[in-house]
């Protein structure tokens, strides 16, 4: 299509839209509240999953060897677990910092009592690795691996902690595919209702067109630039409402309730929309894309 | 320039519309294919636009065989082709320029171009001075004339008019004939589908009569061959 011709159909689109101005805010309206839950479910998620990750890093699985394993054969252990994937972190816990922790948090008022052990560590036998995953869904498949490593006395995993975080990730998931789905569908319809509603006003002109010898794309363009237009407004406006919304939320509930912005860290505003807006722009203008040329398809017979 | 052979339009719900129409249009000539009402006469303009596909038959328009026109061919095919219609069928949100120019837009004409033809068409069906003016605001001859100008304006080989003075007075409908005959003197193919028979005696030239769909006669009138 030539330059001129693209921005003359630019114009059609826009003269389109001012048209059927009531359909055409209606549309962008809608496009506005499904962006606007999108980036809400979306930052909701980007949120949870930050915290689920932090909550992640603290679930380990516990490696005990059999009594008298040699070091070399410990560390042996150590370099297998390491080279898996899922594995994020290894840390080697020698007996005598399990008994400093053990002693720590349960002599903490009576250091004398420990004392009585201070020439026969309890925990001789205690050393082991703790492993940190980078997927806690992934931990049944590394118990299952280290458990057959030669001299692993003993493998120790926080199942429900690692299901519980996976589902909770797995459901929130669900929620927002299931919601945007629904949002994407509602979108496709109110766009291309907007557009049939545009083509039945335009029909003569488009008879004309054709037999003057328009070509299909050029009776096509205008209305295509109609739905990608309706769509680019529908998600820059929620856009900045969102990332407005959001720093004021982030702030309100960091100045208003002290104890929850020490549990919970909310990831930065910047992060979240670095992400977000190439996201919404290229979802708002694809519903737009795709609900007219669906109805093309199906009411312009070129 | 145009050529049906044998040519039959039966429509999806069982119509005849035209039964083996055979006629030779020449380059330059102006003619009037008349006939009562459902006679068939505006099936043969839809199926010289391939608006529609014949039956059976075969057209030729321009050295074209439509048959062998493709669907993506066809935009191109209607560029040398000028349409004018009963009811005009301008634009009525846009005024008399740019119902104009809306046709040389639409076969992606240069602005330059744009510029210079749409006076040069609108001077030549007498409505230079109503440029600006919409639709409504004007007579049915005008309007019939900016329709005209429209049709004119990308330089088409053929003017197809199907019914143009239908929607007229006689005064209107004598002047519309009047510029028809004139763009036909520079050189352009006209054929005119009408039921106006006063008319169509005094201007003296072809006319081809379908009556039922069948060509009943074709009288060369004062036409030149």
């Amino acid at each position: 299509m030539k330059l001129r011709t693209l921005f003359y159909n630019i114009g059609q689109g826009m003269k389109n839209i001012r048209t059927n101005k009531m359909f055409s805010i209606a549309s962008i309206a809608t496009m506005t509240a499904c962006i606007f839950l999108f980036g809400l479910f979306f930052s909701l998620g980007v949120n949870f999953s930050s915290m689920v990750k932090n909550a992640e890093e603290g679930v380990a699985v516990t490696v005990f060897f059999d009594e008298g394993l040699p070091q070399e054969q410990i560390d042996k252990i150590g370099e297998a677990i390491r080279g898996r994937q899922e594995v994020d972190n290894v840390k080697y816990v020698s007996p005598e910092e399990a008994w400093a922790t053990f002693r720590q948090e349960y002599f903490p008022n009576n250091p004398e009592l420990a004392e009585g052990f201070a020439d026969d560590n309890p925990l001789a036998n205690s050393a082991n690795f703790e492993v940190y995953l980078k997927d806690v869904s992934r931990q049944q498949i590394l118990v299952d691996f280290i458990k057959q490593q030669q001299g692993v006395r003993e493998v120790r995993q926080s199942e429900l902690t690692a299901k519980t975080l996976t589902d909770f990730n797995s459901l929130i998931a669900f929620i927002s595919i299931v919601v945007v789905l629904i949002l994407v569908l509602v979108s496709i319809f109110l766009i291309s209702n907007t557009i049939t509603v545009g083509i039945s006003v335009r029909k003569e002109e488009i008879a004309i067109m054709k037999l003057i010898g328009a070509r299909d794309n050029f009776v096509r363009s205008p209305f295509i630039v109609e739905g990608i237009l309706i769509g680019l407004i529908g998600s820059v406006i929620p856009l900045i409402l969102l990332f407005i919304l959001y720093k004021q939320i982030i702030e309100y509930v960091s100045n208003r309730f002290l104890a929850l912005s020490s549990m919970m860290t909310f990831v930065p505003a910047r992060q979240v929309f670095v992400l977000l807006i190439p996201v919404a722009l290229v979802l708002g203008i694809g519903i737009g894309y795709l609900g007219s040329r669906l109805t093309l398809k199906r009411h312009l017979n070129v | 320039m145009i050529r049906l052979e044998h040519v039959s339009k039966t429509y999806e719900a069982g119509v005849v519309a035209i039964t083996d129409v055979s006629l030779h249009i020449r380059p330059g000539e102006f003619v009037f294919i008349v006939g009562a009402s459902g006679s068939g006469k505006s099936t043969i303009i839809k199926l010289l636009l391939k608006e529609l596909a014949p039956t059976h038959g075969k057209i030729v328009v321009d050295g074209k065989d439509l048959s062998r026109i493709s669907h993506k061919q066809i935009p191109m095919f209607r560029r040398n082709l000028g349409v004018v219609f009963q009811n005009f069928r301008l634009l009525p949100d846009r005024n008399v320029y740019d119902n104009v120019s809306f046709a040389m837009h639409v076969v992606e004409a240069s602005k330059r171009d744009i510029k210079k033809r749409v006076p040069l068409t609108l001077s030549l069906v007498g409505l230079a001075a109503k440029y600006r003016s919409l639709p409504k605001q004007l007579s049915g001859g005008e309007q019939q004339r900016v329709a005209i100008a429209r049709a004119l304006v990308n330089e088409p080989k053929i003017l197809l008019a199907d019914e143009p003075t239908g929607n007229l007075d006689n005064n209107n409908a004598w002047e519309i004939m009047k510029l028809l005959a004139d763009i036909n003197s520079r050189g352009t193919t006209v054929v005119v589908v009408t039921h106006n028979m006063e008319i169509v005696r005094a201007m003296g030239k072809r006319v081809i009569t379908i009556k039922k769909g069948v060509v009943v006669s074709d009288d060369d009138g004062d036409n030149e061959e």
